[in-house]
């Protein structure tokens, strides 16, 4: 909690522009007005805590659910119909007609079409799943969907001008600033019912534990904790790819990083856990990618990999075991 | 016969197992009829495929049956709603467990699910239930050791422990001697045995240790190719059943000592 709280405070501290910490104090509690801390960093911290911790908590979901060290949050094809979604508006903009796209490429119409993307997926993931009785058969589904948009992304693509590719592509590097307040209100709005729905999904989730088989003898309703699981994740990674693009790497590493630090599989510990590494950890990789002091800032998606990947090999290699 | 009736904990009417398709309809084992008495060890033994995990399956209501009834209790299985059901009834099965990264105290604790609040914590009353499972198997020295540290026979008496501390009038084991050494399969019985005994639960198990199971059981359901006969272990001797039990070509029921000899 108290590296979080630093970790905070160093993130909207450096960046582009050196801010003495004292100004940033006095911002923050409303002494002295800053117009970067209050329009920049601030949102963007908050973000960057947000993006961290729902990502990692959603791929904690899936990972239990699925039973599957190697499920993210993205396994149910949340990424890809949210990038089919923005594709669409991005690269399919043309068929429109060229004064139309300006207007069409806002930032809320990328929101908008991230999010009718990922939710379309997902309901077809759903439809289909709920056909088959096995849990594995969902994960299944959920690539296929993903490599299904995959295919009609390239062929878009194919299709598309250099200057839409880029900006397309640009999208798929992730971005947690350019967030104005009144976006980051609705974005913490479904953020807090994801996270809400998600304690109370604590019980199920430790008696899930033991395979479906005896959680069911245990009296736990398996088809309604599966589906409150499945629409916390979606509420999260949904959100977050839609106001942040396609964030890779964080879902499936902080779960992974947190039971090798704690040692433990039980979800009363690792849940709070993951929240509060998730934000660190992304915190972190944003202080990183802003290169503080210079004028350049880095794709948030190459770091949150190139920092997170080595640590997980060395956490695993450390340990000599995997912990799950 | 009023006051016997009310001993019987678990009474099957004319069952018939086995799996319905849209098309076809394969039975398994039909015309089972059994009352299971409280406070009494009860083996299940047959020849591999003869459909014994199918009958647990299909008492534990993981599968439906084909026709008949369970009753629990003298309540219909079909009316219990899975929440009462895991008051009533816990399982212990062959399945490996999906994470063996609890304590053994935290994995035993899972057996309090039925009675925890929303977010699953233990009241004092809980704890005491927990405790005395892990004291009547044995694992006092062992509850705060990680799953994954464990021998086969440790694990067994965990999964054991969790069932006792889910507080119910049965439990149902699906093969627990599996994977044993000879000592282990007979101290695992015995600990079956002795909690009949004490805590006048019922217990139900399928097994391949006929041996033991003679040896240690108030009554045995065996499952022959063409029916299913319920009866304490010396009538079972007595009448011949486990002479039928396997072909002959190769092993001999001996019922003198009570023993399978090879030929």
């Amino acid at each position: 909690m108290i590296v979080l709280m630093l970790c905070f405070l160093a993130n909207i501290n450096l960046g582009s522009v050196a801010i003495p910490i004292s100004e940033v104090f006095g911002s923050l509690f409303g002494t002295s007005e800053n117009y970067i801390i209050q329009h920049f960093r601030l949102p963007k911290a908050i973000t960057a805590v947000l993006v961290g911790s729902g990502l990692g908590v959603s791929g904690l979901l899936m990972q239990t659910l699925f039973r599957n060290p190697l499920a993210g949050p993205f396994v149910l094809g949340i990424s890809s119909g949210a990038s089919l979604g923005v594709a669409l508006i991005i690269l399919g903009s043309g068929v429109f007609g060229g004064a139309l796209s300006s207007i069409l490429i806002s930032k809320w119409s990328i929101v908008i079409a991230a999010s009718l993307g990922s939710f379309l997926v997902l309901l077809a993931v759903l439809t289909v799943s709920s056909k088959v009785r096995d849990t594995m058969a969902i994960l299944i589904i959920g690539l296929m969907f993903g490599s299904i948009t995959a295919a009609v992304v390239s062929v878009l693509s194919y299709f598309s001008s250099a200057e839409q590719l880029q900006q397309y592509i640009f999208w798929g590097f992730g971005s947690l600033g350019n967030l104005s307040w009144s976006e980051l209100s609705v974005f913490f709005g479904i953020y807090l019912l994801g996270i809400v729905l998600t304690t109370f999904s604590i019980k199920a989730l430790n008696t899930l534990l033991l395979g479906e088989n005896y959680a069911k003898s245990l009296g736990l309703n398996i088809k309604q904790s599966r589906l409150i699981i499945i629409i916390a994740t979606s509420l999260l990674a949904g959100t977050i790819t839609a106001f942040a693009g396609p964030i890779a790497f964080i879902g499936l590493a902080i779960p992974h990083i947190t039971r090798q630090l704690f040692n433990t599989s039980n979800h009363k510990t690792l849940l709070p856990a993951v929240f509060l590494i998730g934000a660190i950890v992304m915190l972190i990789c944003d202080s990183i990618a802003q290169l503080p002091t210079s004028d350049y800032t880095l794709p948030i998606n190459a770091i949150t990999s190139l920092i997170g990947a080595p640590v997980v090999v060395w956490l695993l290699v450390r340990q000599r075991k995997m912990v799950f | 016969m009023k006051d016997k009736n009310s001993h019987i904990i678990l009474r099957t009417n004319q069952l018939s197992i086995g799996y319905q398709t849209k098309k076809t309809t394969s039975t398994i084992a039909s015309n089972i009829s059994v009352q299971l008495q409280k406070g009494e060890l009860i083996g299940l033994v047959g020849a591999n495929g003869i459909g014994k995990s199918t009958l647990l399956r299909t008492l534990t209501s993981i599968q439906q049956p084909l026709s008949g009834t369970i009753e629990i209790n003298d309540k219909v299985l079909t009316d219990y709603t899975i929440q009462d059901l895991a008051k009533t009834m816990s399982i212990v099965l062959t399945e490996q467990l999906m994470s063996k990264n609890l304590t053994v105290f935290e994995l035993i604790a899972l057996g309090r699910q039925p009675y925890t609040n929303w977010v699953g914590n233990l009241t004092p009353d809980d704890i005491h239930v927990i405790e005395k499972a892990i004291e009547q198997t044995h694992l006092s020295d062992i509850k705060l050791r990680k799953c994954h540290e464990l021998s086969d026979g440790q694990l067994q008496k965990v999964m054991i422990a969790r069932a006792l501390a889910q507080d119910t009038d049965i439990i149902i084991l699906d093969e627990p001697t599996t994977h044993l050494d000879m000592y282990h399969k007979a101290y695992i019985l015995k600990l079956l045995q002795r909690l009949t005994r004490n805590t006048q639960k019922t217990i139900l198990f399928s097994s391949h240790e006929i041996d033991l199971a003679i040896q240690l059981c108030d009554s045995i359901i065996v499952m022959l190719n063409d029916h299913v006969v319920y009866d304490t272990p010396c009538k079972l001797i007595e009448n011949g059943v486990f002479n039928n039990l396997f072909p002959k070509d190769l092993i001999d029921f001996d019922t003198t000592t009570g023993r399978f000899k090879v030929n």
